[in-house]
């Protein structure tokens, strides 16, 4: 058959982009050939405005970048804040910073699943995934008022303390979500629809998956064991017991399974750190109008996108120089091309929902 | 036929309140998702908040199929003009829902490339504050808009074109 | 905390290699916050990012950070700091590479080494105006390509040239 060329253009506005991402795909037929990519849709100039605000003042921002998992882009910036002041931050809070950002950490694996899974038709994961998160959203509403944009991880610590009424509530949450998972998996695991559409699909080697740059699942999934939670250890993680799962294949279902393994080990790792959180101060004392000494850092944390990192360089006042986002979406995303190529125009929607990118993050 | 309408003017009350009626409870919207107020959207369309009570859960990818336009997010001067032709080719009768700081006036965003509000580029009806507004909120703002609906006289705009301008 | 990763013996070989083997390349390394960073003639960027990763072994790059210097009086008085956050896995070692460059003048782009360098370089340019010789296809990527200006640069206004929309 003859190669017959179309251009085809999906977004900025479509169901399955996630947000305002504009692909333009060349095809030839149904097979894919190109794909090219636009982003800046949701450019909204943080790391310039960011260069006009304290450093405490930017921390709420943060939230606002990858903003399904807001906990975690706050715990990424403090931490290089940290390290460029010299706060030492007491241990309490570093076991609760941990219990938010696993819990944080799950709540973002359930909405990707959830939207992997309704791109490519399984709408019911969907809102199981949504119902399950609910849960981890009331704490989060009861831990700091808010339940999406969080904010409840500042500079040298964490600002409430976990009573015993709010333990027992996280508790009987995290109890309840294997329940919800084994739903998920009853649905989607050996269903031979499922199976049709993402074993085989979207495959990147481990060696491609390194060069790319990709991070996070992503790469797990293709057999490359890199999870900086255990790698080069932060916040006090090195003092806990969890595995790092690994896929085979890199397609589109290791990267499906990875995510679900990955919520069992968030619920592993939030159980330790209750059962053992020790007692003391929850925040250091930082002074109100925080002026940090000149220097430069580069940080990065395990964010459940990928390796979340933040470049902090101070001039000695009380706002930074400049703030640079390392941000794993937006490296993730230049993978997309090596693995659409060859699949049908129709797998794009399934590959970039395992891919699992947030535009927030990718456009700043 | 239109004069004698005209002339009675119980029958077009009666019309007008069986028509909104009717649109108000079986609003289609086009989420326009954008960035974190389109996962509230979403939360509010899920289990729990359950926007199909409201008639609303069939949400349109697109635009000549929907009659709500939901700006769920920041609009940027590169999107603004997508926002633009995205309402155009929306069919009347349709109205607009600004959801989030910042869609009514560009949110925590004073920058070089952020909208300062959607109402810039198109017109809004009913302002959903919050960041992001909750799913109550966003609920809250819907009925607001069905008050709104419940208030209009599409009999009036049936009749006299003109009058859609005016609303 | 663990993982100093200056403390790394290999680290330090690694400066000490890169002076040996690119003779003045290396104007000035230093150690701070735990975090090696080396300052590099701009003319052997190239050849140093190649030996890095085809010989040191570190095989990512993490990110391209541009710094404007238009401010602050030092740094040989170039407009521009460009940083280069390279990885090794395994082994877990982060070296930070510094490159001065003036406004008018080019970089030798780092995409042939790294893959991942594509869209940072772009962004690079969107952002500071900086160029990438031999880059496959250097243009904005988060600004429209009309807008003039590049909006991550001190002398540019934050609400934008016109006023902000």
């Amino acid at each position: 058959m003859a190669l017959r060329e179309i251009d085809l253009n999906m977004g900025p506005q479509h169901p399955s982009t996630h947000g305002v991402l504009r692909l333009k795909l060349a095809v030839d037929n149904e097979v894919v050939l190109r794909v090219v990519p636009v982003i800046g849709y949701l450019h909204r100039g943080m790391e310039k405005l960011w260069e006009n605000l304290t450093y405490t003042q930017v921390v709420p921002l943060t939230d606002r970048l990858d903003y399904i998992a807001a906990l975690s882009n706050n715990l990424g910036y403090v931490l290089a804040v940290e390290k460029l002041a010299g706060i030492e931050v007491p241990r309490r809070a570093r076991y609760i910073r941990i219990v938010l950002a696993e819990l944080q950490r799950l709540a973002s694996h359930l909405a990707g699943l959830g939207f992997m899974a309704n791109d490519i038709g399984a709408m019911s994961v969907l809102l199981y995934g949504f119902e399950a998160r609910e849960g981890v959203l009331d704490i989060f509403e009861e831990y700091c008022g808010a339940r999406l944009t969080v904010h409840g991880i500042r500079i040298g610590g964490v600002p409430h303390d976990l009573d015993g009424a709010l333990v027992a509530r996280i508790r009987m949450v995290i109890d309840g979500i294997p329940k919800r998972l084994a739903e998920i998996r009853t649905l989607l695991d050996e269903n031979r629809i499922w199976k049709g559409r993402t074993v085989g699909v979207g495959v990147i080697g481990a060696g491609d998956a390194v060069d790319y740059g990709l991070t996070g699942p992503s790469l797990r999934a293709s057999g490359v064991p890199w999870d900086i939670r255990k790698d080069i250890p932060y916040s006090s993680y090195d003092e806990f017991d969890f595995d790092v799962p690994l896929g085979r294949n890199g397609d589109v279902y290791d990267r499906y399974f990875i995510r679900l393994e990955e919520i069992t080990q968030s619920i592993r790792i939030v159980r330790q750190a209750l059962d053992g959180l020790p007692a003391g101060e929850i925040s250091a004392k930082v002074p109100r109008v925080l002026k940090v000494p000149p220097g430069e850092v580069f940080h990065t944390i395990e964010a459940p996108k990928g390796v979340l990192g933040f470049y902090v360089k101070s001039n000695g006042t009380d706002k930074p120089e400049r703030v640079k986002m390392k941000s794993p979406s937006f490296i993730n995303l230049q993978s997309l091309e090596h693995m659409c190529k060859g699949n049908l125009f129709s797998d794009v929607v399934g590959i970039l929902g395992s891919l699992d990118i947030v535009l927030g993050e990718i456009d700043k | 036929m239109t004069e004698s309408l005209e002339k009675a003017p119980f029958l077009l009350a009666r019309a007008d309140t069986f028509i909104t009626w009717a649109q108000k409870n079986s609003l289609w919207p086009f989420g326009s998702g954008l960035a974190c107020c389109a996962i509230e959207m979403i939360a509010t369309a899920a289990a729990r908040y359950d926007i199909a009570r409201f008639g609303m859960e069939l949400f349109r990818a697109s635009p000549r199929q929907a009659d709500l336009f939901i700006v769920a997010g920041t609009v940027t001067n590169k999107m603004a003009p997508v926002i633009r032709r995205l309402w155009d080719q929306m069919p009347d009768p349709k109205w607009a829902l600004a959801m989030g700081n910042c869609a009514i006036g560009g949110g925590p965003f004073p920058t070089y490339s952020v909208l300062q509000g959607v109402d810039k580029v198109i017109p809004v009806d009913v302002y959903v504050a919050g960041c992001p507004p909750t799913p109550q909120g966003l609920i809250h703002g819907l009925m607001t808009l069905q008050e709104k609906i419940a208030r209009s006289h599409p009999t009036r705009e049936i009749l006299d074109p003109d009058a859609r301008h005016n609303r | 905390m663990p993982d100093t990763t200056a403390d790394r013996p290999e680290l330090r070989q690694a400066v000490d290699v890169l002076a040996g083997r690119f003779p003045g390349a290396v104007l000035s390394s230093a150690v701070e916050k735990e975090e090696l960073a080396i300052r590099l003639r701009k003319e052997d960027l190239a050849a140093v990012l190649s030996f890095l990763k085809d010989e040191l072994g570190f095989n990512a790059l993490d990110d391209i950070i541009v710094l404007d210097n238009i401010r602050s009086s030092g740094d040989g008085g170039k407009r521009f700091t460009v940083l280069y956050q390279i990885y090794q896995f395994p082994g877990f070692v982060r070296l930070r590479l510094a490159v001065d460059v003036g406004e008018n003048e080019a970089l030798d782009s780092a995409v042939p080494v790294y893959r991942s360098a594509d869209w940072a370089e772009r962004e690079a340019f969107d952002m500071f105006g900086v160029r990438f010789e031999g880059h496959p296809g250097l243009r904005r990527i988060y600004m429209p390509d009309e807008f003039e200006g590049h909006p991550l640069r001190k002398d540019f206004p934050l609400g934008g040239r016109d006023g902000g929309a």
